[in-house]
């Protein structure tokens, strides 16, 4: 009886205005074209629209061939990480609505060498990451160990739980101007890794981590810019990491 | 880059006792022949502009260096700037560190 008066009330509603937003989508092949072209398709958009949608709209209805990458549509598996109006974003979580433009025009991330439209290749991000050995290092267990988990006070976990938040969508390193220039930098998201794992009070390797960050495309290359802050969905402040890190390295931390 | 922070924050301290030195005296008259010669003749202080000059060398070059490396990368070219860099410093040493060591020589 409740369902039939919902789907009565929900009837007498008038039905929501559809408006439309041009949506420009940048293409390129690096395989035959030198730059990248726009096209340009009317989509109808609603207040919680969001820019995924309208290029997977794009998709279904107009040109089939727009390479996006994308998966969970909630700001959680970090794939659709693309300039959304000249800003790192990520599309699954930009709602046309709030951009307040007539345009909406979507690029391939800076910093990443593009595979095609708005797909970009991870291996560099991936091979950053995987530098700072994102892992709790210590000779024991939880197996091996009398104890049957490392048990951590809210303070501890407190360090560094934001930066358990990244979802290595690629924005901050996106973002960076150093990685705009220099080729070899580590980027924030494995900075910000890096800190995450020597803030843990349940890690041993601090001093390893620290080493492989301070060499000459690592840490010190950080212009302390902060876009990577400002871009991260997530909340994660890299450039803080950043300068924590640096503390550690200059003595002030211990 | 700690020896870059570690010679910026020497030659601030450093620089900043040079300074006051010269604000012992007129500042145009510190700068007459005899003034300079004296102050190069003066063991303690010429030991202190060679301790600047040896300070600002590396720090000065060591930030060209890492602004050359962040505008291109590659083994040989980061080589070249690195080498490049610490031959250009000796250089700018050795000239400055040429003119204290003519004075107490006699030489001027």
């Amino acid at each position: 009886m409740a369902q039939i008066s919902g789907i009565t009330e929900a009837s007498t509603h008038p039905r929501s205005q559809s408006k439309s937003v041009t949506l420009r989508i940048a293409r390129i092949n690096p395989k035959h074209d030198n730059e990248k072209r726009f096209m340009d398709f009317t989509i109808p958009y609603e207040r919680w629209t969001t820019v995924l949608e309208a290029i997977l709209e794009v998709k279904k209805h107009f040109d089939h061939s727009v390479a996006v990458r994308y998966s969970c549509r909630q700001a959680t598996c970090g794939s659709c990480g693309m300039i959304i109006n000249g800003k790192p974003r990520l599309a699954c979580f930009t709602k046309i609505s709030e951009l307040g433009t007539e345009v909406v025009t979507v690029e391939p991330m800076n910093n990443f060498p593009i595979i095609r439209d708005l797909a970009v290749r991870f291996e560099r991000l991936f091979d950053s990451h995987h530098k700072i050995k994102p892992y709790l290092m210590r000779d024991d267990s939880e197996i091996t160990s009398n104890e049957k988990e490392f048990l951590q006070s809210p303070e501890e976990l407190e360090k560094y739980i934001q930066f358990a938040n990244c979802i290595k969508c690629g924005l901050c390193n996106s973002a960076c101007p150093t990685m705009a220039t220099d080729s070899s930098f580590i980027g924030p998201q494995a900075l910000a890794q890096a800190y995450r794992y020597v803030a843990d009070s349940r890690d041993r390797g601090k001093d390893s981590r620290l080493k492989i960050i301070d060499e000459s495309h690592g840490i010190w290359r950080c212009h302390f810019a902060g876009s990577c802050s400002q871009v991260c969905p997530k909340g994660v402040d890299p450039a803080m990491g950043i300068q924590f890190l640096r503390g550690y390295l200059l003595g002030f931390r211990s | 880059m700690k020896i870059h922070y570690g010679t910026a924050l020497a030659a601030i301290a450093l620089v900043a006792v040079h300074v006051l030195m010269r604000l012992t005296q007129g500042f145009a008259e510190s700068l007459e022949y005899e003034s300079v010669i004296a102050n190069y003749k003066f063991l303690p202080y010429a030991g202190m502009l060679e301790i600047i000059l040896i300070l600002l060398s590396i720090h000065g070059f060591n930030g060209l260096r890492v602004i050359l490396l962040e505008l291109k990368q590659g083994r040989a070219y980061e080589k070249a700037v690195s080498y490049g860099c610490v031959a250009a410093m000796i250089g700018l040493i050795a000239y400055g560190s040429r003119t204290i060591l003519m004075v107490n020589m006699g030489m001027i």
